[in-house]
């Protein structure tokens, strides 16, 4: 009976109301712009990956190295592109 | 006649006027000739609902030809105009109105369908695969990007031509400055075609991770297929980036949002960079396929196996990787700091580094070959030289502070052509002329095919040569004329000649095809130019199940290998086939797609709307749609195949 309980995905929608919940918290308390964003920034990308993970079942096929090749290569994209931006509409510019 | 007035041309003139009368009367001709001909059914049934990878792949091969036509009639005019000193041929308008559509056309219109022409046609069978992973998807991908070409293409008769430049920069993009509906077709018509190639790279990478016959693991593609993959990985990751900058380019035309706009916290400059986030891997899209084709081309015509496959598919990665790194370069003079540029410039040196690594792999494959210089192999070797000499400007242009020299100079319109007419459109007429027989049964004329790259290569070089000097000497790109006493005048009539010449090139390749049709012999091999990969093992022209058995590999030039070292590539029966079933969907959704797009263009809401609802049907049908495929008998495909065989 023990291994056709999903504990892996109870403990994921624990997990996922959590990060959920410490979002949402940020509402609430008076916190300052930065220490808000950093909390969003960080609760969203953890959640992210806990549903890639434990609710879209990443890594639990065949194709676990393509998919994860395909992530990691996003990733690196999107933060070249986004801090690349940055760096020539706002730091960079003179 | 208030309502009608909105599609009237604001500059018009009579050549658009000509023009108007030449579309009408070629529409006329076309239904009459159809409906005389009764070919109405046929062209439903065997072409506008086919989802036949091979098929799909000729259709964006004939609208290929037909936008390189009409991109090469609007470079002949803007080197007429240029000729000579304050010419009068053309007004400012219309040149802005001509080069835009030049660029967009050959890039977008000619270069992009060229290169998934000989996807769709040749990677399903290079991996021995039916047919690509999801064929209805493709017949979607091929109507998109045509309704989008044609939406683009009427512009010049009905509301007049985008005249922003194919790069639509801001604000001369913005409402203020490009007043006529001309940059909503470009936004829309971009938009329509653009979704058709991120569906398309999102199918060919499924297709190559997926559909490789058994033996062909990842490092054993033939490398065509590994340029496809890569190209493809490109397109998932840089297309979105064009998907977005249009949906906010149009916002900001039609809805009154400032995300361009210089006032109310708009970042008109914004628009550039996503532009070149997306446009340069853009080009790099374009160039890897053809670097495949030239692979394959230079490995079969030196009779050698290709040099260094490990380190071309290395480079290959790299290459779709550092695409992403260098955008910046474009825009080296627009107010960056040094320290921001330099960083953009030493990435874009280091692009020249994959590139280098395998001009020098060719050149070691063809080293003691035994080359034989058939049309497709004088491509690949003239190619080399020539597109070397666009690397090497490139990399002048990439070191920033000589940029500002260099940058909206005719120095920068040679760069990019020296690579993409070497690397583009020489690598489609080699690959074109290489797979010919296997998309026709036929072989293209080889002594017209020989004229033709000779006139091609000289006058290209006669063409854009000088442009490094008229650049150099100031000559700004984009502007309509110039004084006499810039003594920009010789070298542009030069430049004028050598157009001439590339276009008695083309119509020569035009010429081959008529001639070929009609006098080549139709007894042929199915493997006339004794190449090595899978393509090449089934007949010519090639049934619609492709593979008879599914080959089995063991290299990347299984075929070569079955033919000299005597490895088995069909083993076991004939068995029924699975085949996936016509539909008409697609092109009933594009066309919905092409009423959308108008309707935009015009601000035409109901009717927006109502395309809206008619897309959303067409994707609720598919969804409940039970498509259950068919099958092609064994007594069918022996038939076929003794057929073939004995022809
Ligand atoms: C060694 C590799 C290359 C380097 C270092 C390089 C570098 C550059 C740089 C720095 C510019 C911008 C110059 C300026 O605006 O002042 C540029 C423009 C351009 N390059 Fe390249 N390039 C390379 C290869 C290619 C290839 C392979 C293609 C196409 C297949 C290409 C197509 C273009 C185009 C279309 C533009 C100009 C677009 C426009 O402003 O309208 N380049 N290149
Ligand atoms: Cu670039």
């Amino acid at each position: 009976m023990m291994e056709l309980f999903p504990r892996k995905q109870v403990i994921g929608f624990g997990f996922s109301l959590l990060l959920t919940a410490i979002a949402l918290a940020v509402y609430f308390f008076d916190l300052s712009f930065t220490a808000g964003m950093t909390i969003l920034l960080v609760t969203a990308f953890v959640q992210a990956a806990v549903q890639l993970v434990v609710f879209m079942h990443a890594g639990e096929t065949g194709d676990k190295g393509s998919i994860y090749t395909n992530i990691y290569y996003s990733l690196a994209i999107a933060l070249v592109t986004v801090f690349g931006t940055l760096l020539c509409m706002i730091w960079g510019y003179v | 006649m208030e309502f009608f007035e909105r599609f009237a041309i604001p500059h018009p003139s009579a050549p658009i006027y000509a023009s108007m009368v030449a579309i009408g009367l070629t529409v006329i001709a076309i239904v009459a000739g159809l409906t005389y001909f009764k070919k109405w059914g046929y062209l439903w049934r065997e072409w506008l609902t086919t989802v036949d990878h091979k098929r799909i792949g000729i259709m964006y091969l004939i609208s290929a030809l037909l936008m390189l036509f009409r991109g090469g009639v609007d470079a002949i005019m803007m080197r007429s105009q240029t000729a000579i000193p304050e010419n009068t041929l053309l007004d400012a308008q219309h040149y802005n109105e001509v080069f835009t559509t030049h660029g967009i056309v050959m890039i977008i219109f000619m270069a992009m369908p060229f290169i998934y022409a000989l996807m769709n046609f040749v990677v399903p069978l290079q991996i021995g695969a039916r047919d690509v992973a999801f064929p209805r998807l493709n017949a979607l991908s091929f109507w998109l990007f045509f309704m989008g070409a044609m939406l683009f293409n009427i512009s010049f008769v009905i509301g007049g031509s985008p005249d922003a430049g194919w790069t639509a920069y801001f604000p001369l993009a913005g409402n203020e400055f490009s007043t006529s509906v001309g940059t909503n077709y470009y936004a829309l018509a971009l938009q329509i075609a653009g979704l058709g190639t991120l569906m398309s790279g999102i199918n060919f990478i499924v297709t190559i991770l997926k559909m490789r016959a058994p033996g062909i693991t990842l490092m054993k593609m033939p490398m065509f297929t590994w340029s496809a993959l890569t190209a493809n990985v490109i397109v998932v990751f840089a297309f979105p980036v064009l998907t977005v900058a249009l949906i906010m380019m149009t916002m900001d035309r039609l809805f009154g949002t400032h995300f361009f706009a210089t006032t109310n916290g708009g970042m008109d400059m914004l628009w550039a960079n996503l532009f070149w986030v997306w446009g340069h891997p853009e080009v790099y899209i374009l160039i890897l396929p053809a670097f495949g084709v030239y692979s394959e081309v230079i490995s079969t015509f030196a009779r050698r196996n290709l040099y260094g496959y490990k380190s071309m598919v290395a480079s290959m990665v790299g290459i779709s990787f550092l695409s992403f790194l260098v955008w910046t370069h474009h825009f080296f003079t627009m107010g960056q700091g040094a320290l921001t540029n330099s960083i953009f410039s030493v990435t874009t040196m280091a692009i020249a580094i994959p590139t280098g690594i395998k001009i020098f792999n060719w050149l070691f494959t063809m080293w003691k070959g035994k080359i034989e210089f058939t049309v497709p192999m004088l491509y690949a070797v003239g190619f080399i030289p020539i597109f070397t000499i666009g690397g090497v400007t490139g990399v002048m242009l990439a070191m920033a502070s000589a940029d500002y020299q260099y940058h909206n100079t005719m120095f920068l319109v040679a760069h990019f052509h020296y690579t993409i007419i070497p690397g583009v459109v020489f690598a489609m007429i080699a690959g074109l002329t290489y797979w010919w027989p296997k998309m026709f049964g036929f072989m293209l004329n080889e002594r017209i095919g020989k004229w033709a790259f000779w006139f091609i290569a000289i006058s290209f070089n006669v063409t854009f040569f000088p442009m490094f000097f008229t650049g150099l000497d100031g000559q700004a790109r984009r502007m309509y004329t110039y004084s006499e006493a810039t003594g920009f005048g010789p070298l542009n009539m030069l430049s004028f000649i050598g157009a001439l010449g590339l276009a008695v090139g083309f119509a020569l390749i035009a010429y081959n095809v008529y001639y070929s049709t009609r006098y080549a012999s139709r007894n042929i091999s199915a493997d006339p130019w004794d190449a090595r990969t899978l393509e090449w093992a089934t007949q010519s022209p090639v049934p619609a199940y492709n593979f008879a058995i599914t080959p089995q590999a063991n290299s990347s030039e299984a075929f070569w290998d079955a033919k000299k070292k005597g490895h088995e590539l069909f083993k076991g029966e004939v068995q029924k086939i699975h085949m996936p079933s016509n539909s008409g969907v697609p092109f009933i959704m594009s066309c919905i797609f092409f009423i959308w797009g108008f309707s935009f263009v015009f601000s035409l809401w109901i009717p927006a709307i109502l395309a809206t609802i008619g897309i959303f049907i067409c994707m609720a049908q598919r969804s409940f749609e039970r498509d259950p495929g068919y099958y092609i008998s064994v007594k069918e495909i022996k038939e076929t195949e003794s057929k073939l065989r004995g022809a």
